[in-house]
């Protein structure tokens, strides 16, 4: 199957923080959760996917095609949310949804829009000014599913959002990829429910990539156990990833194939991971 | 069919299913040669990742209960039932095998065995 994204040796120096160098292969058809700490460089790295910056370094492709390749009707196939919109804030919906009439062309399809605005019911004639944090990401989503693109991008959409807002996003997102074509990179600190329909994780800390691996994976090597001091001795410090340890005994994530079986493992789940790493570091 | 997934499970969620399925077409409540749902559609209605659905299905076909068909989709293989309890009879026989072996090796009689095996009979009949 075709690759929907490779990086390939990525840099980039700004002025007080530098990515890369960054391997990644993200293959199509899949949903993969780009996660790291504010600052780790993942809105670096979906602006230089997009072409919105230069890499100094390194090689970007999507879907074989190297970015500044890209013809203007390639471009549609590519589709992005972020955490803001990027319209005047005095266009109402049914000035931005022309706008994007115009400028898709014939990828765009009103017929989309049309059902999910169904669900959305976003009201056509108020300025996007006075749209809720809620209402402005559901356009986003709205504007970004109805031009047929392959690949979705979302960096931080869903950072501050209610739970019943970031469930609506999980079942768009499971909509979307029954067209085994449609890849989707969601970049956030923090997935939470997103977490669910995740294929792989992709870890950046630092500028570096750490791990990408299947989430299944992922979550099954892991587990947190609560302990006293003098249990914690015991363990091999290698199957020690982090830990925190507070007055009365210590909570720790732990490489299950390290720790004897008589230790209560329970599941960890991907936020869980980041923190104890990032925090095992220190 | 009815998949249900428990997350205080201590079985991965791509076990549940690949066990749910395979029961499903033993019990006959999946019949011979009937038609799956796609692995996008069980993802996105149990709201878990496709890879964790590929995984069912793949190892479901690699122990012969489905198989897929490129672009048509995954098939109920009819179930030859006597041959069904030949192969877990021979599956017992040799976790018999590797037990007698450890038994001997702790020096486990004849009759702690037997009460072992009773009481995580027991057990498991309570996890049921």
């Amino acid at each position: 199957m075709q690759n929907a994204i490779e990086l390939k040796g990525l840099k980039k120096k700004l002025s007080s923080f530098e990515l890369g160098p960054i391997d990644l292969t993200i293959p199509q058809g899949a949903i993969v959760g780009y996660i790291g700490e504010n600052g780790a460089g993942k809105s670096t790295t979906i602006k230089l996917l997009l072409n919105l910056m230069k890499p100094d370094e390194g090689e970007i492709k999507i879907f074989g095609t190297p970015i500044n390749r890209f013809s203007t009707k390639e471009k549609k196939d590519i589709a992005y949310v972020f955490d803001d919109l990027y319209f005047p804030g005095d266009m109402n919906l049914k000035n931005v949804l022309s706008f994007c009439r115009k400028f898709y062309k014939d990828a765009w399809q009103d017929q989309t829009v049309s059902e999910l605005n169904a669900r959305f019911q976003l009201p056509l004639d108020v300025a996007i000014k006075h749209f809720s944090r809620g209402m402005k990401m559901q356009l986003g989503m709205l504007l970004a599913l109805s031009h047929n693109a392959k690949l979705l991008l979302l960096d931080e959409a869903t950072s501050g959002l209610d739970p019943v807002i970031r469930d609506d996003v999980l079942d768009l997102l499971l909509d979307y990829i029954q067209d085994e074509t449609h890849t989707v990179l969601v970049s956030s600190h923090i997935l939470s429910d997103l977490e669910k329909a995740a294929d792989y994780i992709a870890f950046i800390h630092k500028g570096k990539l750490l791990f990408m691996e299947t989430k299944d994976d992922l979550v099954s090597q892991y587990g947190i156990a609560s302990l006293t001091k003098e249990q914690l001795e015991e363990i091999d410090p290698k199957a020690i990833v982090g830990k925190r340890t507070h007055q009365f005994g210590v909570e720790a994530l732990l490489k299950r194939d390290l720790v004897p079986s008589s230790i209560e493992l329970e599941k960890a789940n991907v936020e869980d991971i980041m923190v104890f790493m990032i925090k095992g570091e220190r | 069919m009815n998949i249900q997934i428990k997350n205080s499970s201590n079985d991965p969620i791509y076990l549940q299913i690949k066990n749910q399925i395979r029961d499903a077409i033993i019990n006959g409540e999946l019949e011979a040669n009937e038609r799956l749902p796609s692995i996008r559609l069980l993802a996105k209605e149990l709201r878990i990742s496709v890879i964790t659905t590929k995984r069912a299905y793949d190892e479901l076909e690699t122990d012969g209960f489905i198989h897929s068909v490129q672009g048509k989709g995954s098939f109920v293989v009819p179930q030859n039932k006597e041959l069904i309890k030949e192969k877990l009879l021979r599956k017992i026989e040799t976790s018999i095998a590797e037990i007698l072996h450890y038994s001997k090796q702790a020096g486990l009689s004849h009759e702690e065995l037997l009460k072992m095996i009773q009481t995580m009979e027991d057990e498991h009949a309570k996890c049921d």
